[in-house]
């Protein structure tokens, strides 16, 4: 078997509030492969987001490992850290676009902080905003823009520094079935093209088997299960079977992305 | 003239006298000029300071206790003292740095003292008015801390900013008028050795013309630059 990518070892991530400690990541264990799309799966406060701003540091980690491409990402200092997270796109379900930036501003900003020339910045992010399909939009602010487009800008700013890994935080979850099917369209493409590796933390069961191979269950602070999507779906073991079951009902009953296929 | 013995549009009618406004000229000009100095160093410090709580509060990005409270303490401190006991507490300070503590210059040390204060606690408002997942986004791309603050958090804050230092200038003008009555000059000045002093109410309301336009020329230009921001974004 190949040596994984990106590589979570027994992570413990506990919050210290006011009325007592709260855990909310009990001993992950995670192991991701170059260049695929792996999905991980999980009910809100099941502590997805805070795997995935444990993964490039926005959250300190109490306990275990984090390796990305044989780096550990937990002993960098914070110099290093600024330098490793360029190369750590991370994709938000609110956008968090800059709103006082235009479009064309938005995608440059990475590269400028990364302290690339302007000659390099100019063709670098024309050339991404081709590939999300904003073209026509550069000169636009992200007030003006549609939540599909939001979400272009959203992608466009996290791949132009061509990072390795694209961190994507329920990236489709504020968004309609329609634009939710372009987006994860367009986050395949980008993985095909570019081969980055994509981990995609999402509650949208449809989203991960529009676009991974391999996925992770998290529930409640552990990963309950981890391998093939179509294996763990029909091999299931009955707690997590009856998740997947609640979250497709969950599914049909909002009218989401489902598409009538049965799984 | 005086409405101790005139009809009050006569009075006014008296304010428009072309010599009361030829009086009027150096006043004036006194109060732009010491308006506009306070107004920069307000501006400067008072971003300054805002900054320092924002970036050091519990919330901010670079989280400090101590500089923190000690920097709200001392705010706090110098916010509960009315202005009128600022200027005379100004008083020896002004006349180390300028020899004198009456006069122009020296009020604005004044000026400056009490309004810095008010203005930092605007700024930090204002700062913190950012969604925490803007800052996230700057860090996630690499952005250092001084990056997040002056490359994210200021431009993104802009409009709020604006709008808060236009409440500033207001008060700086408020002050103005104060400062007149400490041998400062300007239009509080004349307010008060014409209008209270000699009941010569003709220039009083002179006076009140000045400052009613100056204020609403100010806030007007606050929001209308606040306000064009916000249409440019699209945010409106």
């Amino acid at each position: 078997m190949e040596k994984p990518f990106l590589e979570i070892k027994g992570l413990h991530k506990t919050y210290h509030t006011r009325s007592g400690d709260l855990p909310v990541l009990k001993g992950i264990n995670l192991s991701v492969h170059k260049g695929e799309i792996f999905g991980i799966i999980g009910f809100s406060g099941a502590g997805k987001s805070t795997l995935a701003r444990c993964i490039n540091r926005l959250e300190e980690v109490d306990q275990g490992k984090i390796f990305i491409d044989g780096l550990d990402i937990l002993a960098l200092s914070e110099k290093e850290l600024r330098e490793r997270r360029r190369k750590l796109g991370l994709i938000f379900q609110t956008f968090n676009l800059w709103e006082a930036k235009t479009v064309y501003q938005n995608i440059a900003f990475p590269l400028q902080v990364a302290g690339v020339k302007k000659p390099q910045i100019h063709r670098k992010v024309l050339e991404t905003a081709e590939l999300v399909g904003l073209s026509d939009k550069l000169d636009a602010f992200p007030g003006g823009l549609s939540g599909g487009q939001k979400q272009r800008v959203g992608i466009a700013r996290a791949i132009v520094t061509e990072p390795d890994v694209l961190l994507s935080d329920e990236a489709t979850s504020a968004l309609d079935p329609q634009t939710t099917i372009q987006i994860l369209d367009l986050l395949r493409d980008i993985n095909r093209t570019t081969g980055i590796t994509i981990l995609m933390i999402t509650h949208e069961l449809d989203a991960i088997k529009y676009c991974c191979n391999r996925m992770a269950v998290l529930e409640d602070g552990v990963i309950t299960e981890q391998g093939n999507v179509q294996e763990i779906f029909y091999n299931s073991q009955s707690r997590t079977g009856a998740l997947f079951a609640k979250v497709f009902f969950e599914m049909q009953h909002a009218g989401t992305m489902n598409n009538g296929e049965g799984i | 003239m005086s409405l101790l013995d005139t009809p009050i549009w006569e009075v006014i009618k008296g304010s428009f006298a072309p010599e009361i406004w030829r009086d009027m000229v150096t006043p004036i000009l006194d109060t732009l000029y010491i308006t506009a100095v306070a107004s920069v160093i307000v501006l400067i410090l008072g971003v300054l300071l805002g900054i320092l709580l924002t970036a050091t509060s519990a919330e901010g990005v670079f989280p400090l206790k101590i500089p923190y409270t000690a920097t709200g303490w001392l705010i706090n401190v110098l916010r509960s003292l009315p202005q009128t006991i600022m200027i005379i507490l100004m008083i020896p300070v002004a006349r180390l740095l300028f020899g004198r503590s009456y006069g122009r210059d020296p009020c604005i040390i004044s000026i400056a003292a009490s309004c810095i204060p008010m203005f930092a606690r605007i700024v930090e408002s204002s700062l913190k008015e950012i969604s925490k997942g803007k800052v996230e986004a700057a860090k996630s791309i690499g952005c250092t801390n001084f990056q997040i603050v002056f490359r994210a958090i200021i431009p993104e804050t802009l409009p709020s900013l604006i709008r808060g230092f236009t409440v500033a200038v207001i008060s700086i003008i408020s002050m103005t008028a104060l400062a007149g009555m400490f041998g400062a000059g300007g239009i509080g000045d004349v307010a008060v050795r014409f209008g209270y002093q000699r009941f010569q109410h003709d220039r009083l309301f002179a006076c009140v013309y000045v400052l009613v336009i100056l204020v609403q020329v100010i806030q007007g230009t606050g929001n209308l630059v606040s306000t064009h921001i916000l249409r440019k974004r699209n945010l409106v």
